[in-house]
C-alpha cells in the first residue's frame, strides 16, 4: 500500500488509521528481529497519534496530506522524549527536550511516526554497519548491506514496515540506500528542508529527504517537509512550489545529460552503466533530448568531500564531551573525562574521521587541504553552472554496484568511501538530486539511477524520475 | 605536499580532538589516514590559483530574527539528562586549566 | 628603568544589552537562577542551530559609526574551537577574518589610538569551583551555569598604541563612555559586563621591533587593570635588566596578591581551527541597515565635551569632571535649557551636588531637585535674594526632602535684604560700636585695613543674619570708611 493510498482511504474514512499502523507495526515485530531497520519501535506513541487522525476523521477535519501514513525516522532527528541515538553509544538513551523542524511538519500533516530507524553512527558510512547496536539488513537479500546510511529508513520502506521515511543524506545517503533497496530516495536542494534538530554530521552538506516506494509518495512528502523554518538560518525563504502537482507533465522536449565522470568512472559496473543508458534511451523516447556531457571536476569531488566533511563534523561532534548529555566515563580531570568519554563513545569510523578532519583543519594544513577543497568545491559548481546552461536535468548512476554482503567493505575504509563516488558532487554543489529504481542486476537486487536537477529545479526532476518509474523494467 | 602523517601526528591530532586511543588505534590510524590523505592529495595537487573558495552552497545573507524572548526550556528536564547535577548546575571533574 | 618603552594593546569583550541571547531567544539577563535561561541553542544540544539577533548587528552597526570604522561589505561567523566546558559546543562562534568592523580609532586626551577590529562573538557560560577555596587549581570539581551562555559580545581590540597604564585606564573610561551613551552595554567591569584583556610588552627606547608580549587577563576594575599593567611591565623590565628572557604566555592577575601568575599551560598547545561557520549566512550591512542603527545615534562624548566647553566657556577640569559620572551633563544641560546661567549650574554641579551624589550613591537622573529646580536656584543668586552661603543651605533643604527653592526661601525667610536704607543704618551702628576698629583701619597699613575691614564687615553681616546683600553691603561699607 502506497502512502498515497493510504492517506486517501484514511481522509475519506474507508480505512482507520490505528488498523494501518496495527498492520504496520505487526509488521515491524515479526520481521524487524532479522532486518533491524529500527533502533526503537514506537508502538504507543504510533497508536495514540493514529487514533487522534481517525478522531480528526470522525470529527470531518481534515488530518491533512499524509493522513495516518506510517513514517519510519532515521534515529538522527530529534523527538522530544523519546531516545534519539544517531546509532552511537555516546548518546544512548538520550532523550532530546525538543522535537525536529521536519517532524512536527509531517505529524501536523498527519503522519503516524513508527519508529526510529538505525544508520551508520552520526551518518557517517555507506552500509549501516557502523551502528553502534548492529547492522542493517537489506530486504531484498539479508546477507547483504542496504547501504547507508539512512539503511534502516531504506530498508523500513523496502520490508514495507512503512510506507514513508525520512533519511539525511551528506554525501549520497538517502539515495545510495534508495538504490540497494530498491526505493525511491531523495536529496532535496540545500536549504529547501529545515535541519533544525537533524543531529549535524556535515552542517554545508546535510539535507534531510524523502524514502518512499514511488516517486508519487516520495513527492507527497517532500511537499510536506520543504519550506522555510525560523530556527534554521540556512533554509531557503521561498524554495519552489510543490511539486506533486506537475509530477505528471511529462518531459516532452527537456534536454537530458548523461554525466559522462560519473558514469564511465571506474569502478561503476557495467550492468549499473546499462541501467543509466537505458534510463536515457527511455526519456528519450518519451520526448527529452538526451546526450552526454562532461563535468570534469566531478572527478575531485570524492577527495573534496573527504576534507570537508570530515573538517565539518570533528567540530559538529566535538559537544560530545560527557558534560551536558550522553555518556560519562569518568577521568580525574575533565580534559581526561572528555577524552575517555569519546575514546570510549565514538566507534571507529566515527573517530577515523574526528582524527582526519581535526587534521585537516589544523595549523599548517588548512590551506592544503580544507582550503583546497573548498576551491574545488567551487569549481565542482562552475561545472554544474556549464551543464545547466545546456540541459533541464542529468543523469548517472547512483551508487557503483547492487547491494554488497556484509562485512565486504568493513576492512578498507577507501573502498567504502568509493561507494558514493556519484551523489558526492551534488552535495558539494547544494543541488537536489534523487534516485529511482530501475530494474537488477545479475545477483536479482535493484539498480539505481540518479537524477540530477539545478538548485531548486524538484518540480523538474520529479517529471523525469516520474517517467524513468513508468519505464523501468 | 605534506609529508606522510606519523604516529606523533596522529597522538598529537588525538590530544586536539580529546579522543583517548589505544596503542592499537594509533597504529590502525596511522595508516588509514596517511591512505585518506594521499587520496584527497588529488584535491592538493589541482591548480586553484584565482578561483575562491566555496564554504556554502547557498546564496543567502542577513538572516536574522527579532530580539524577542522565547521560553527557555525546563531545568529539570535539561539538568535530567546530565550525566552529573548539583545545586542547578552541571558537575564536571575538577578544570586543570584557565580557559583560553 | 627609563630606557625602556611600554607598549600596550587593550582587547575589551562587551556584553550587549540585548533582551535576548546571540543566537537564541533565551533571556539576556544577569543574575538569573543558574541555568534556566538556557535552550537547544545555547546548550549546543544535538541538532540546534543559530540564528542571528537582528539588535546585536544593529549594536555593531553603531559602534561602527561611534568609533569611526570601516564597515566591509560582507562580514562572516568562524567557528574557534577548542574544548572547555563552559562552552556548550565545545566551540565558539566568533569572526576571524571578516569581522564587521575594521580600522577605527579612539580619541584619548590628545592621543589618536588605533582600533584593529570589533567583531561579534557569544559568551561562555560560568564555571563555580568547589573545594579549595573556590580557586579552580585547588578545586574538587566545578559546576556549570550556562546562562551566560551565547551572550552576545562585541570584542574591541585596539592596536598597540598605548603607552602607559594611565593611558590604557584613560582608553577604557572613554570607551566606557562610548559605549554607554551609544546605548549598547551596561559596561560593568565589576559585574563582568566588561572585560579588559591587555597585552603587555616593553622594548628598548631606541628599538623599532615590539618586544615579546604576554597577555595579562583577569582583571575588574579599571584600578586593576592599570595596578596590573604596572607591575607586568615592572616584572618584564625586572627580566631583561637581569637577562632573562620575556615567555610569551598568558598571565592572570591575581588582585590580592597584587601579581600577575603565569597560567599553568599544559602540554597541549592550542590550535583553535578556525573555519567558517556554515550554520549561519553572512552578514552584509545594507545602508538602509546603517540608516535604521544610526539614526537615533546620540551626541559622543568627545563631542559634547568640546560643545559644553564651548558654549558654555567652563574649564576643561569642570568639563572632565562633569561628564565622568554619567548622567550629570545631562542634568547640567537641561538646568542651563531651564534658565539657569551655564557657569553657576556647572559650580554646582561639580561641587555640591557631585558630593551628594558621591555620598548617597544616586544617579543625577534621581536627584530630589529636578534641574529646573537648580536653574531657580542660580536665578536667586543672581538676582541677589540668596547669598551663595545661604544658597548652599538651600539646596541642602532641597535635597533633604523634595522643594522648590523659592519655597524654601519662602518659608524660612531667607530673602537677602537689599534695601540701601536699612543695610546704611546696620552699617553705621557697626561703625558707632567699634571706634577703635576704625581708627586703627584708618592708620593702618594695607595689611591692616583689610583685617580691620573684615572684621567690620563680618560684625555687620552677623548683625543682618547673614541675609545683607553682600555686594551693597559692602559698598556702604567703604563709602562711610573711606569719608
Ligand atoms: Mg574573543
Ligand atoms: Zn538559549
Amino acid at each position: 500500500m502506497t502512502a498515497f493510498e493510504v492517506a486517501s482511504s484514511v481522509r475519506s474514512g474507508e480505512r482507520s488509521a490505528v488498523e494501518v499502523a496495527e498492520q504496520h507495526l505487526r509488521e515491524i515485530e515479526a520481521r524487524d528481529g532479522e532486518i533491524h531497520a529500527f533502533n526503537h519501535a514506537m508502538r504507543e506513541e504510533a497508536l495514540a497519534a493514529a487514533a487522534e487522525v481517525d478522531a480528526a476523521v470522525s470529527r470531518h477535519e481534515d488530518p491533512g496530506p499524509l493522513a495516518g501514513v506510517p513514517i519510519a525516522l532515521k534515529d538522527n532527528l530529534c523527538t522530544r522524549g523519546v531516545p534519539t541515538t544517531c546509532s552511537s553509544k555516546i548518546l544512548d538513551g538520550w532523550r532530546p527536550p525538543y522535537t525536529a523542524t521536519v517532524v512536527e511538519r509531517v505529524r501536523a500533516a498527519g503522519a503516524v511516526v513508527v519508529g526510529k530507524t538505525n544508520l551508520d553512527e552520526f551518518a557517517m558510512g555507506s552500509s549501516t554497519e557502523n551502528s553502534a547496536f548492529g547492522p542493517t539488513r537489506n530486504p531484498r537479500d539479508p546477507s547483504r548491506v542496504p547501504g547507508g546510511s539512512s539503511g534502516g529508513s531504506a530498508a523500513a520502506v523496502a520490508a514495507a514496515f512503512a510506507p514513508l521515511a525520512l533519511g539525511s543524506d551528506t554525501g549520497g545517503s538517502i539515495r545510495q540506500p534508495a538504490a540497494l533497496c530498491g526505493v525511491v530516495g531523495v536529496k532535496p536542494t540545500y536549504g529547501a528542508v529545515s535541519r533544525y534538530g537533524l543531529v549535524a554530521f556535515a552542517s554545508s552538506l546535510d539535507q534531510i529527504g524523502p524514502l518512499a516506494t514511488t516517486v508519487t509518495d516520495a513527492a507527497l512528502l517532500l511537499d510536506v517537509i520543504a519550506g522555510p523554518d525560523p530556527l534554521d538560518s540556512t533554509a531557503i525563504p521561498s524554495p519552489f512550489a510543490r511539486v506533486s502537482p506537475t509530477l505528471d507533465d511529462g518531459i516532452d522536449g527537456l534536454r537530458i545529460g548523461v554525466v559522462e565522470e560519473l558514469t564511465d568512472a571506474e569502478g561503476i559496473a557495467p550492468e549499473v552503466v546499462a541501467a543509466v543508458e537505458q534510463a536515457a534511451a527511455a526519456l528519450e523516447a518519451a520526448g527529452a533530448s538526451v546526450e552526454r556531457v562532461s563535468a570534469p571536476s566531478t572527478t575531485y569531488g570524492l577527495s573534496a568531500y573527504y576534507l570537508i566533511a570530515p573538517a565539518e563534523a570533528s567540530s559538529n561532534l566535538a559537544r560530545y564531551d560527557g558534560v551536558r548529555y550522553g555518556l560519562r566515563v569518568d577521568g580525574a580531570d575533565v580534559a581526561a573525562m572528555n577524552a575517555r568519554t569519546r575514546g570510549a563513545g565514538f566507534g571507529t569510523e566515527v573517530k577515523r574521521r574526528i582524527m582526519l578532519g581535526t587534521y585537516a583543519l589544523s595549523a599548517g594544513y588548512y590551506d592544503a587541504y580544507y582550503g583546497q577543497a573548498q576551491r574545488v568545491r567551487t569549481l565542482i559548481i562552475r561545472d554544474f553552472d556549464r551543464a545547466y546552461e545546456r540541459f533541464d536535468a542529468l543523469l548517472s548512476p547512483t551508487s557503483p554496484t547492487t547491494a554488497f554482503e556484509l562485512g565486504a567493505k568493513t576492512a578498507d575504509p577507501l573502498s567504502m568511501y568509493l561507494n558514493d563516488v556519484c551523489t558526492i558532487p551534488t552535495n558539494l554543489a547544494g543541488h537536489p538530486a534523487m534516485s529511482v529504481p530501475f530494474g537488477t542486476g545479475a545477483d536479482g537486487l535493484p539498480i539505481g539511477v540518479q537524477v540530477l536537477a539545478n538548485a531548486l529545479q524538484e518540480p523538474l526532476m520529479f517529471r523525469v524520475a516520474r517517467v524513468i518509474e513508468q519505464h523501468a523494467p | 605536499m605534506a609529508d606522510r602523517i606519523t604516529r606523533a601526528d596522529v597522538q598529537h591530532v588525538a590530544t586536539l580532538a580529546r579522543v583517548a586511543l589505544t596503542d592499537d588505534e594509533i597504529d590502525h590510524l596511522t595508516g588509514e589516514l596517511g591512505a585518506i590523505l594521499d587520496h584527497a592529495a588529488q584535491v592538493s595537487a589541482l591548480d586553484t590559483d584565482g578561483v575562491p573558495p566555496t564554504a556554502h552552497p547557498l546564496p543567502l545573507a542577513n538572516v536574522v530574527r527579532a530580539d524577542t524572548v522565547r521560553p527557555s526550556l525546563d531545568r529539570d528536564e535539561v539538568l535530567g539528562e546530565a550525566p552529573a547535577a548539583e545545586a542547578g548546575r552541571f558537575r564536571v571533574p575538577r578544570i586543570l586549566g584557565e580557559a583560553p | 628603568m627609563s630606557e625602556y618603552e611600554t607598549v600596550i594593546g587593550l582587547e575589551v569583550h562587551c556584553e550587549l544589552a540585548t533582551a535576548t541571547k546571540l543566537f537564541c531567544g533565551c533571556r539576556n539577563e544577569f543574575g538569573a537562577e543558574p541555568n534556566t535561561n538556557t535552550c537547544p541553542v545555547c546548550l549546543g544540544l544535538p541538532g540546534s542551530l543559530p540564528v542571528l539577533n537582528e539588535r546585536v548587528v544593529e549594536y555593531a552597526l553603531r559602534l561602527g559609526e561611534a568609533l569611526q570604522f570601516d564597515m566591509p561589505p560582507q562580514s562572516i561567523f568562524h567557528r574557534k574551537n577548542y574544548f572547555y566546558p563552559d562552552m556548550p559546543k565545545d566551540y565558539q562562534v566568533s569572526q576571524y577574518d571578516e569581522p564587521i568592523c575594521v580600522n577605527g580609532a579612539l580619541d584619548v586626551a590628545g592621543a589618536r589610538i588605533g582600533i584593529e577590529r570589533a567583531h561579534m562573538e557569544e559568551d561562555t557560560g560560568k564555571s563555580l569551583h568547589v573545594g579549595g577555596g573556590g580557586r579552580i587549581h585547588d578545586a574538587d570539581h566545578s559546576l556549570v551555569d550556562y546562562n551566560r551562555a551565547g551572550v552576545p559580545l562585541m570584542e574591541i581590540v585596539s592596536r598597540p598604541e598605548i603607552r602607559s597604564a594611565e593611558q590604557a585606564r584613560a582608553y577604557v573610561t572613554e570607551l566606557r563612555a562610548v559605549l554607554e551613551t551609544i546605548g549598547i552595554s551596561d559596561v560593568k567591569m565589576e559585574e563582568g559586563s566588561m572585560r579588559v584583556d591587555a597585552n603587555v610588552s616593553v622594548r628598548p627606547k631606541d628599538r623599532e621591533e615590539f618586544g615579546t608580549k604576554v597577555e595579562v587577563k583577569n582583571m575588574n576594575s579599571l584600578r586593576s587593570l592599570g595596578r596590573a599593567i604596572d607591575y607586568e611591565v615592572e616584572r618584564q623590565i625586572g627580566l631583561l635588566d637581569s637577562g632573562e628572557r620575556v615567555v610569551q604566555e598568558t598571565r592572570h592577575w591575581n588582585e590580592e596578591d597584587g601579581r600577575t601568575d603565569g597560567m599553568r599551560s599544559k602540554e597541549e598547545a592550542f590550535d583553535y581551527r578556525y573555519f567558517p561557520e556554515p550554520d549561519l549566512v553572512p552578514v552584509r550591512p545594507t545602508d538602509e541597515m546603517r540608516a535604521v542603527a544610526c539614526a537615533s545615534l546620540p551626541e559622543l562624548p568627545a563631542a559634547k565635551r568640546a560643545r559644553l566647553a564651548n558654549e558654555w566657556g567652563i574649564s576643561e577640569q569642570d568639563v572632565r569632571v562633569l561628564t565622568a559620572v554619567s548622567g550629570l551633563a545631562d542634568y547640567a544641560e537641561q538646568a542651563v535649557a531651564a534658565g539657569g546661567a551655564a557657569k553657576d549650574v556647572v559650580n554646582w554641579c561639580t561641587g555640591d551636588l557631585l558630593g551628594y551624589l558621591n555620598e548617597t550613591g544616586l544617579a543625577p537622573g534621581a536627584l530630589p531637585l529636578a534641574p529646573d529646580g537648580l536653574a531657580e536656584l542660580v536665578a536667586l543668586v543672581a538676582d541677589g535674594t540668596l547669598s551663595r552661603g545661604l544658597a548652599k543651605d538651600v539646596l541642602s533643604e532641597c535635597l533633604a526632602e523634595p522643594k522648590r527653592p523659592k519655597q524654601v526661601v519662602e518659608e524660612r525667610g531667607l530673602a537677602q535684604v537689599s534695601d540701601e536704607g536699612e543695610l546704611g543704618s546696620v552699617v553705621d551702628e557697626i561703625l558707632a560700636a567699634n571706634p577703635d576698629e576704625v581708627t586703627a583701619y584708618r592708620a593702618g597699613d594695607d595689611k591692616a585695613r583689610k583685617k580691620k575691614r573684615g572684621f567690620l564687615m563680618g560684625e555687620a553681616m552677623k548683625a543682618m543674619k547673614g541675609k545683607g546683600n553682600p555686594q551693597l553691603l559692602s559698598r556702604l561699607l567703604d563709602e562711610r570708611l573711606e569719608s
